[in-house]
């Protein structure tokens, strides 16, 4: 078990991080999403997997630790919000300036693909 | 238990929710609310400052749960001192967004002091996941205070404030459970016991963790490799957001004071002074880094901006060393450069709307208005900020130039320091006098003349240099107790057995 989360998470960190590093807000808000999602699941981890454990001290021999829960409530709460905020944010920087490049605009213009004109039928 | 603490969490908050439901009242009225809510959070900032100028820990444990099990807030001078800085400046700048600042948007006034709230929990936090809380608190409202204002100039910057912020939440909790993985608590307090226990496998995984945290309030401090989000950002926010978040930065300061010094600090066994060999060479090139973008800045607000990243520089290399008497030369100066950026920042804007459609370009222009008044504030602004005596800036380098032992160091400290000094002086001399005194020919319209409200705020903000001058002594006395606090975590362990109310003791 623990070997598969950790590769779950694993795999959302890098997806996230991979996605954060691209030019485009589109992209960005959604490596941001998988990031948090990667954060959640290592925080829950961080207090032991164990299944079918009672959540206090002393009554079993192993037991399932509650507070990570509770972190990972809050993180889910403000994440959300946050990734509301963002994607609103986003939408305005398109609609100001035309263009969902980060940086508002694209540093150089990249040609345009010569097979477009087939596409359009032009 | 003392639920004074609670004040200058409490007071934002409910003035701030007043602020939500009654955004469409008359601007007087809101206006008159929101700087009466300022000034009872001045005022509870004030007793909990004479509270803990007696040197003890007040704590307040919420829901009456004893510590580590409950979250728990706590009271020493460095909190208060923090508090007090934060309520001065807070209310200066309060009063001069009612100058006009303030239109356009509902519900500046909620977010301004939401805002407040969250920069309160993080000083009076005793818990390393309630400070996470925090910062996205003040964070949240700071996003939308950023945006505040017309125009398209602020999308992009605002929109790479929020993206960096948001990773750098995402570190702070992989830090967070990293470290709770191993020690089993986040209350600072139980930290500083638990950390020093730690060995084997979990001794790397704490330290992987206090080096992450260290980034993430290294992302907020703005120092070197994570700096470059911030003229921008502040150059474009409205004068009085700009002059607030002067003190974001100092919080990323305190974070580090606070847990370096208790949960890494000397008796943390093998993992003391983790990360501090790593912060010194950075902090003296986020200085270096702050006088060259000072030297090359265009407007008078990215030169204040980039002063940020010099004060912030000047902060960290003496915490680094971590010498009481540093930490007190440190704590002065954290005091006089806050206030003074924050003044600099509003003087900008007024010099701004004195200038027509140059703004605060740096470049020669008609003969602004009202010349004189605003050139005396950036005068005393630019000399508190260069560190030239006789005011504020000018003490608070000395002392930390004094607290520096003979060695290596000392070499590079007062090298980069005075060299950067010198060049301040220089990019604020080319600025004050293109725009002051290099005229040109030509008739501005009178648009935006100063109202009393407005020249107020700026010039009390930009006086406190020299009443920090005046009051020295006090100041002082009060910082070196706060540094001899701070090396003293053996105290601040105490409060896990403070007695709960109702409790047989």
């Amino acid at each position: 078990m623990e070997l598969v989360f950790a590769l779950v998470i694993g795999a959302l960190t890098a997806s996230g991080v991979y996605l954060i590093l691209r030019a485009r807000t589109f992209p960005v808000v959604v490596g941001l999403t998988l990031l948090s999602y990667g954060v959640n699941l290592f925080l829950f981890a961080s207090g032991r997997l164990a299944t079918g454990q009672q959540p206090i001290i002393g009554t079993a021999g192993s037991y399932s630790d509650p507070l990570p829960q509770a972190l990972v409530l809050t993180a889910i709460v403000i994440g959300f919000a946050m990734t509301a905020f963002v994607v609103v944010l986003s939408l305005r920087n398109l609609a100001d300036n035309e263009d969902d490049h980060v940086d508002g605009k694209q540093p150089y213009k990249t040609p345009a693909p010569e097979e477009e004109s087939e596409v359009n039928g032009k | 238990m003392n639920h004074w603490l609670t004040a200058p969490i409490l007071i934002p908050l409910l003035g701030g929710i007043l602020q939500i439901f009654m955004g469409y009242a008359p601007i007087s009225l809101r206006r008159t609310l929101a700087l009466g809510t300022t000034v009872l959070m001045l005022v509870s900032a004030i007793v909990l400052l004479i509270m803990a100028n007696d040197g003890s820990y007040r704590i307040y444990a919420f829901g009456n749960w004893q510590p580590p099990f409950g979250i728990v807030l706590v009271l020493d001078r460095l909190a208060a001192l923090m508090l007090i800085m934060t309520a001065i400046l807070a209310f200066l700048c309060h009063l001069f967004s009612i100058g006009g600042a303030d239109e356009g948007n509902r519900q500046f006034h909620g977010l301004f002091l939401f805002q407040l709230m969250g920069l309160n929990i993080a000083f009076l936090t005793g818990d390393l996941f309630n400070l996470f809380v925090a910062f996205e608190v003040l964070l949240i409202a700071s996003y939308g205070l950023l945006m505040h204002g017309g125009g398209t100039v602020r999308t992009v910057p605002g929109l790479h404030y929020v993206v960096l912020n948001l990773i750098g939440s995402a570190v702070f909790l992989i830090s967070v459970g990293m470290i709770y993985s191993v020690t089993g608590t986040l209350n600072m307090a139980d930290l500083a016991v638990k950390v020093p226990q730690v060995s084997g496998e979990g001794l790397n995984i704490v330290k992987a963790g206090g080096m992450m945290l260290l980034v993430v309030f290294g992302l907020k401090a703005a120092i070197l490799p994570l700096c470059f989000w911030l003229p921008r950002a502040y150059s474009k926010a409205t004068a009085p957001v700009a002059a607030l978040f002067a003190v974001m930065t100092k919080v990323g300061i305190y974070a580090i004071l606070r847990v370096y010094l208790l949960i890494f600090g000397d008796d943390a066994g093998k993992l003391a002074n983790l990360g501090m060999d790593w912060l010194f060479p950075i902090a003296l090139a986020t200085l270096a880094m702050g006088v060259i973008g000072a030297l090359g800045s265009g407007t008078l607000k990215t030169l204040v901006a980039w002063q940020v990243i010099i004060s912030v520089g000047t902060l960290l290399a003496p915490i680094a060393l971590g010498s009481e008497a540093g930490l007190s030369a440190a704590l002065f100066y954290l005091l006089s450069t806050t206030w003074t950026v924050g003044g600099l920042f509003l003087v900008s804007q007024l010099v701004a709307n004195q200038r027509g459609s140059v703004k605060d370009r740096i470049v020669t222009a008609p003969k602004m208005h009202s010349r004189t008044f605003l050139s005396v504030l950036f005068l005393v602004g630019a000399v508190a900020a260069a560190g030239l005596p006789p005011l504020s800036g000018f003490f608070g380098k000395v002392l930390i130039l004094k607290s520096v032992e003979s060695g290596a160091e000392m070499a590079w400290l007062w090298s980069i320091l005075l060299l950067g000094s010198f060049l301040t002086l220089i990019a604020y001399s080319r600025a004050g006098s293109i725009v002051f005194w290099r005229t040109v020919d030509g008739h501005l319209e009178k648009k935006d003349p100063l109202n009393g409200r407005v020249s107020v705020a700026a010039g009390a903000l930009t006086a406190l240099a020299i009443v920090m001058v005046v009051l020295a002594g006090p100041i002082m006395n009060y910082t070196d107790a706060t540094a001899a606090q701070l090396h003293n975590s053996d105290a601040y362990i105490e409060i896990l057995q403070t007695p709960m109310v109702g409790e047989d003791s």
